[in-house]
C-alpha cells in the first residue's frame, strides 16, 4: 500500500480531528441543503457529501459543507480534500471541480483514480439535489 | 516472551513469523569457512560430508514433526514450489489415467495457479466452494469424484481464515477411490498434530517460515508406501532423487531442520500461549457492535481470527490501524480491488469481505501486544464509523440491502 504521504495526512487529519474537516451530516430535507451519495457497499466505496448553500446576486453560494464516506484511506482523502476546496465557492464554481484536481492535489495513484472520480460525482449530485428544491 | 511492545506490533504471523534465535544461531553456524558451507552433493571432502549429514539431520526433523521416512521428504524452495511440484508432477505423470483434478475456491494461489496452468494444458478442475464455516465437506468432494479423477488437492489449514479441513476422512475416501491426494500444509505445521503414518496422505507441502524458520526453504512429502510418482518441474543433476535438482542450501535447510525439531518439542507450549491470546483478543474484541467472525470457531485453529467489522471498510481499518501489522481480507492492499475470494466463497456479503482484517497470532505475541491492539482497534473503529455513512444509515434502522446503490 504505497500510499502518498498527502493522502496519509489528509487521511489522519480528518479521522483524529471530525469535526475540523466537516465530518456530519445536515437534515436532507432542508431545503438550503442538497445531498449527494455515490458508490456502492459492495464496491468498497460510499461517499455522502451535503453542502448547504444561500442565493447570492444570480447565483448560491456554498457556505457549510459535510461528509461521509465509508472506504479506503484515498476515498476518505479524496473527500476531504473535495470538501475543502467547496466552502465558499458558488455552484457554478463548485460544477468546475474535476477529478483531476483532486487526484493532483492528493498525488493519488492510478489504481485510485476511481475515489476521486466519485468525489467528483459526489458534488454533481450533490448540487443537481439542492438546484431541484429551489 | 518479550515484555517491551515492538512498534508496530506483529500480528501477521500467518503471513510470515520471525526466525526463532535458536534457528537463527544454526543458520549462521551453517555459512562460514569456520561452519559447516560445504556442498552437500560434494562426495570426495569432509566439507561435503558434513553439509550432507547436517542436510540428512534436518531432513530427519522435518520427517520427526509428521512422522513419515525422511526418504520421503523432498527439498524445495517453499510451499510454492512443493506445491506446483506435486500438483504439476503427478498430473504430468499420470495424465494417461485421467484428466481431472479436484481442488478448492479457498486454497493459497499456490494450489489454485497451478491448476488453472494445467487447464490451459487440457485437464479439468473442480473448484469446490466451502461451507458457511469456510471448510471443505466430504460430501462435496464425494459430489465432484469421476472416472477420471487423479489427483485431489485440499490445503489443511486456511491462511485467511484459520480454518482445518478433515485430511483424515478426505484422505481415506480419495484412497478408497485410488485417487491421489495432496494437501498443502503451509499453514499447520507446529499448530496441529499431523500423522502421516496414519493419515492416507500421498503428497504434502510445508514451508519453514511460517513456523519460526527461514524464507526461501521448504519440503514436499512424497509417499512410499503406497508409491506416488511425480514428475520433476526443475532438472539439473538430478539431487533429490531426481525429483528437485539444484544444489541444496545447506544454512536453510538446517534453519528449517531446526525449525521443526522445535515446533516438536514446542507444539502443546506453543498452542496453549497462542490459545491464551485468542481468547484475550476474542474477549476484548467482542466489546465492539457488528462484528462477524470469518470461519466457524469450534474448527479453526487459534492463531488466525479473521473479523469483518461492518460498515468500515479494511483498507482504511489498516490505515488507521498503523501501529499494528495485520493484513486485510480484502485484496485492496494488493493491485486488484476485489474482496477477498475466499471470505466471497464463504458466502459472505461483499460489503462484509470489504471490512475484513486477519489478525494471526505466534510465539513471540504478549498479552501487551493484544491489550494495546485492543484499545489501538477499539478507538480506530469507533472513528472511522463515524465517517461511514452507512453506519448512520445502520443506526437509522435502514436495510443496506435493499438500497438502490448507484
Amino acid at each position: 500500500m504505497a500510499y502518498s504521504k498527502k493522502v496519509i495526512e489528509k487521511f489522519e487529519n480528518t479521522l483524529n480531528e471530525p469535526k475540523k474537516f466537516n465530518v456530519g451530516r445536515f437534515n436532507p430535507s432542508d431545503l438550503d441543503v442538497g445531498t449527494g451519495m455515490v458508490g456502492a457497499p459492495a464496491c468498497g466505496d460510499v461517499m455522502k457529501l451535503q453542502i448547504k448553500c444561500e442565493p447570492k446576486g444570480n447565483s448560491h453560494v456554498i457556505k457549510d459543507v459535510k461528509f461521509k464516506t465509508y472506504g479506503c484511506g484515498s476515498a476518505i482523502a479524496s473527500s476531504s480534500e473535495l470538501v475543502e476546496m467547496l466552502v465558499g465557492k458558488t455552484l457554478e464554481e463548485a460544477k468546475e471541480i474535476k477529478n483531476k484536481d483532486i487526484a493532483n492535489a492528493l498525488e493519488l495513484p492510478p489504481i485510485k483514480i476511481h475515489c476521486s472520480v466519485l468525489a467528483e460525482d459526489s458534488i454533481k449530485q450533490a448540487i443537481d439535489d439542492y438546484e431541484t428544491k429551489q | 516472551m518479550s515484555n517491551n511492545i515492538q512498534q508496530p506490533i506483529y500480528l501477521d504471523y500467518a503471513s510470515t513469523t520471525p526466525v526463532d534465535p535458536r534457528v537463527a544461531e544454526k543458520i549462521s553456524s551453517h555459512l562460514k569457512m569456520d561452519g559447516v558451507f560445504g556442498n552437500p552433493a560434494s562426495r570426495s571432502h569432509k566439507y561435503g560430508w558434513k553439509a550432507e549429514e547436517a542436510v540428512e539431520e534436518a531432513r530427519s526433523h522435518v520427517a520427526n514433526l509428521v512422522n513419515c521416512d525422511p526418504r520421503e521428504i523432498v527439498w524445495t524452495s517453499g510451499a510454492t514450489e512443493a506445491d506446483n511440484l506435486a500438483i504439476k508432477g503427478v498430473a504430468n505423470f499420470y495424465n494417461g489415467k485421467g484428466k481431472h483434478i479436484i481442488t478448492s475456491k479457498i486454497e493459497h494461489k499456490a494450489v489454485l495457479d497451478p491448476c488453472r496452468q494445467l487447464e490451459r494444458d487440457g485437464f479439468e478442475v473442480t473448484y469446490l466452494d466451502p461451507d458457511a464455516g469456510g471448510c471443505i465437506t466430504l460430501d462435496s468432494i464425494k459430489a465432484a469424484v469421476r472416472e477420471d479423477t487423479i489427483l485431489i488437492s485440499i490445503m489443511h489449514l486456511n491462511n485467511e481464515l484459520g480454518t482445518l479441513n478433515d485430511i483424515e476422512a478426505i484422505g481415506s475416501f480419495a484412497r478408497s477411490r485410488k485417487i491421489f491426494f495432496h494437501v498443502d500444509a503451509a499453514q499447520s505445521t507446529g499448530k496441529v498434530e499431523i500423522d502421516l503414518s496414519k493419515l492416507s496422505i500421498d503428497l504434502m507441502s510445508f514451508s519453514a517460515h511460517k513456523t519460526y524458520g527461514p524464507k526461501g526453504i521448504g519440503a514436499l512429502y512424497v509417499s512410499r508406501k503406497p508409491r506416488v510418482r511425480i514428475e520433476a518441474q526443475i532438472h539439473g543433476g538430478g539431487h533429490e532423487r531426481g525429483m528437485r535438482s539444484g544444489t541444496l542450501p545447506t544454512h536453510q535447510i538446517v534453519g528449517m531442520g531446526e525449525a521443526f525439531r522445535l515446533a516438536k518439542e514446542e507444539m502443546q507450549a506453543d498452542r496453549e500461549h497462542v490459545a491464551n491470546l485468542h481468547q484475550r483478543f476474542l474477549d476484548g474484541v467482542n466489546g465492539i457492535e457488528e462484528i462477524y467472525v470469518n470461519g466457524d470457531l469450534d474448527r479453526k485453529v487459534p492463531n488466525i481470527l479473521n473479523i469483518s467489522f461492518a460498515y468500515v471498510e479494511g483498507e482504511s481499518l489498516i490505515m488507521a490501524l498503523k501501529d499494528v501489522a495485520v493484513s486485510s481480507g480484502s485484496a485492496c492492499t494488493s493491485a486488484s480491488l476485489e474482496p477477498s475470494y475466499v471470505l466471497r466463497a464463504l458466502g459472505r456479503k461483499d460489503e462484509l469481505a470489504h471490512s475484513s482484517i486477519r489478525f494471526s497470532f505466534g510465539r513471540f505475541t504478549s498479552n501487551k501486544d493484544v491489550d494495546h491492539t485492543l484499545s489501538i482497534l477499539f478507538h480506530a473503529v469507533e472513528r472511522l464509523r463515524e465517517l461511514s455513512p452507512l453506519w448512520d444509515m445502520h443506526l437509522d434502522g435502514v436495510d443496506l440491502d435493499k438500497v438502490e446503490w448507484n
